[in-house]
């Protein structure tokens, strides 16, 4: 009965190459189960439930001709892991759309999947640490929740929400537990911010080593964030004289720690529980997680369990050994670097892609800080001889990645592209002589954090674009 | 009496004189009512004219509404969800341990049971000469992995990071273990264990001697090679 599928075999298989491509793009092989977990189903169609369907599908059935007129094949997932690229379920391709009722709605199950023609994925490296947004592949500004950036310290803690608690305690007046429920309560905010991890690009620092946009700059996404202001919880526990920091905590494996300055708590900080306008992912924090806006990415603590005010930080693992900036010119490293800088990557054209030749382009990217808004971004063709300004997308929100655009005739000769992007405080990105020049060679040991660099992609005569290094 | 504007118009007996629609003409005779005792709307007024006077108070108070009176009843500084949380739920969680070693739990335990401890359960991954396995599966690098030696790199190109060579606090390192060791089974170690194999790893890379007994009291004294190595956040940087 299951047996729809493409009728055009050429394409099908095209198709299927692609979805290779797609889960080789996830970084080390994975196993079938993990493939099969990727697609979220099995073959078998004797599985009720496996999309939500068991309701729908009997009242496809239960009546109506229409279903046996286009028979049902047309209007019900096929769930193939081998065909269906993640986060999209396998439909019957007909030849003629317009000659055939399409699906009926609900036969997702009520919530909705991508395109089962789109294969980008979130690509995770070999120590699987980390993975990275497809920012070649992106529109706008917004990264869909299920192409987000990941980093854990000890993987993605499934949590019941029912059974989570917030507990807010230490240097307080009253020590106060939450729950979800009691948090949705409060009055709450949305605001579209970056996250982004510290350790981005950071391998790029003294020569290039990573292939595409996702690789080299894909620890940074955007999204919309909803939840409760810290400021609000923190004025229901009260705070005692001294308070100066607030330990966040996470329910993860890790436990994760970072410690707070008092003032961020008291400015812009967020308890957030949803995202992109549903709840927070679980690989972002769900039920609840820490959100500091415009702060490396580490020290937004998910998983949210326990805040401790205290009158000092408490020099964790994760702000000591982890997350300091070595200074190699002193041997000294830098303690508590929280903000993201200036930064920008050109999206297209960028590396790995080929452009068919000479002619018009428009160079597009993503440029952000996360000290405010970008006042501007400057496009280089000439390895940065010369720089024009580009356009940036309305609108140009503070800690936001802002989309820029430059129109761009190639004439067909080898050409060296960046982007420079400056912040409202005047601040703009600077070369990797600088920064080197400035904290010091690194060939290997700890990551170089908050590197910010301008990047550049050559693009050849033949068009193919790659990651180069000033360096050489 | 008091004559209250929902009775007016209830007794109106049509829908017609009251506010059809928006929600500040209803919040207004809301308002209106819960002002009652202080309005002008007292038995003195005659009961022919008390549908003109209650929509004239009604209108009065949907204009100013906007402005002034939805404000001042606004966000209340104090809500009254959650619960106070009671001392045994902060004990069942609040583990961290700072600098100043406060809230160290009771025990105690030095080399030699540490050693037994770390060759249990560390060795998979750091290595049974604390210098880390390279290439394991699904784990961070060798290098993070790594707990000795490394001291006098970190001015150079190949900074060697490690708990000898660079952690500022041994209070961190106990927190570290208790917390999120070993990898498999976090939290899993006992306070004693935990101790001991402190004990075990800072006397390996030459910070304490084996017969130092790390407890409460003498875990927050340990000077770490590197405590002087950490200096504020300088940027920005300005780059001309």
């Amino acid at each position: 009965m299951m047996t729809g599928g493409s009728t055009d075999p050429d394409h099908a298989s095209a198709r299927a190459q692609a979805i290779a491509e797609a889960l080789a793009r996830l970084g080390e092989p994975i196993t079938e189960a993990q493939a099969r977990e990727f697609a979220g189903g099995q073959v078998c169609d004797c599985q009720e439930g496996m999309f939500a369907l068991a309701p729908t599908r009997r009242g496809l059935l239960g009546g109506v001709g229409l279903v046996a007129a286009v028979g049902a094949t047309a209007m019900l997932p096929r769930a193939t892991f081998a065909k269906a690229p993640p986060g999209a379920v396998e439909y019957q391709v007909p030849n003629d759309p317009t000659k055939e009722p399409g699906r009926l709605m609900g036969a997702d199950g009520g919530y909705g999947s991508r395109s089962q023609f789109e294969t980008e994925v979130r690509w995770v490296n070999p120590t699987r640490t980390a993975s990275f947004t497809p920012l070649q592949a992106s529109y706008g500004t917004v990264t869909p929740s299920g192409l987000h950036y990941e980093r854990h310290h000890g993987g993605i803690p499934n949590i019941d929400p029912a059974r989570h608690r917030l507990i807010i305690h230490g240097m307080v007046d009253r020590p106060i537990k939450y729950s979800l429920a009691d948090l949705k309560r409060f009055p709450t905010v949305s605001r579209t911010y970056f996250l982004e991890c510290s350790g981005t690009t950071g391998s790029e620092i003294m020569k290039a080593r990573e292939p595409t946009a996702q690789r080299t700059h894909g620890l940074v996404s955007t999204s919309e964030w909803t939840g409760v202001p810290l400021s609000t919880l923190l004025k229901q526990t009260g705070l005692k004289p001294g308070a100066a920091w607030v330990l966040a905590e996470g329910s993860d494996a890790a436990v994760m720690t970072r410690s707070v300055p008092i003032d961020k708590c008291l400015s812009d900080a967020i308890i957030v529980f949803a995202q992109n306008g549903e709840a927070i992912r679980p690989e972002q924090g769900y039920p609840m997680r820490l959100f500091l806006p415009g702060w490396e990415g580490n020290i937004s603590i998910k998983w949210l369990r326990r805040l401790e005010v205290s009158d000092k930080p408490f020099y964790t693992r994760e702000e000591t050994s982890k997350y300091t900036d070595l200074i190699t010119k002193t041997g000294k490293a830098r303690i508590f670097t929280f903000t993201m800088e200036a930064k920008s990557v050109i999206t297209f054209p960028s590396g790995e892609m080929n452009l068919p030749g000479p002619g018009f382009y428009e160079i597009t990217g993503l440029a952000w800080s996360g000290r405010g808004k970008i006042a501007r971004v400057e496009i280089s063709a000439d390895g940065g001889k010369s720089w024009s300004l580009a356009a940036l997308q309305d609108p140009v929100l503070p800690i936001c990645q802002t989309r820029f655009r430059f129109p761009w005739i190639w004439d067909g000769k080898p050409a060296v592209i960046q982007s420079r992007a400056t912040d409202e405080t005047g601040y703009s990105q600077p070369t990797h002589h600088q920064l080197v020049d400035e904290r010091g060679p690194l060939e290997s040991g700890p990551l170089f954090y908050h590197m910010n660099a301008i990047q550049s992609w050559a693009i050849a005569a033949d068009g193919s674009v790659r990651n180069v290094h000033p360096f050489g | 009496m008091c004559i209250r504007l929902g009775d007016v118009f209830a007794s109106s007996g049509t829908k017609t004189h009251r506010p059809k629609s928006g929600r500040w003409h209803e919040l207004a005779v809301d308002l209106a009512q819960a002002a009652c005792p202080t309005t002008l709307l007292s038995a003195a007024i005659p009961p022919s004219q008390r549908r003109v006077v209650a929509a004239f108070i009604a209108g009065v108070l949907a204009f100013a509404l906007p402005t002034g009176l939805v404000r001042a009843q606004g966000y209340p500084a104090k809500y009254d969800f959650g619960s106070t949380a009671t001392e045994q739920e902060i004990a069942a969680v609040a583990i961290a341990v700072p600098a100043d070693g406060k809230g160290l739990p009771p025990g105690k335990g030095d080399y030699a049971p540490g050693k037994t401890v770390y060759e249990t359960a560390c060795t998979a991954c750091h290595g049974t000469d604390l210098k880390g396995v390279a290439a394991l599966p699904d784990m961070p690098s060798g290098a993070a992995l790594r707990l000795v030696g490394g001291r006098g790199t970190l001015a150079s190109r190949n900074p060697v990071v490690t708990v000898e060579s660079y952690w500022p606090y041994a209070t961190t390192l106990f927190d570290y273990v208790r917390r999120a060791m070993p990898f498999s089974a976090p939290g899993s170690l006992s306070n004693d264990e935990v101790y001991a194999v402190t004990a075990y790893i800072l006397a390996e890379g030459n910070i304490i001697d084996k017969a130092t007994v790390l407890d409460a009291a003498t875990l927050p004294k340990v000077k770490m090679p590197n405590r002087e190595g950490f200096i504020p956040d300088p940027r920005p940087e300005l780059f001309k």
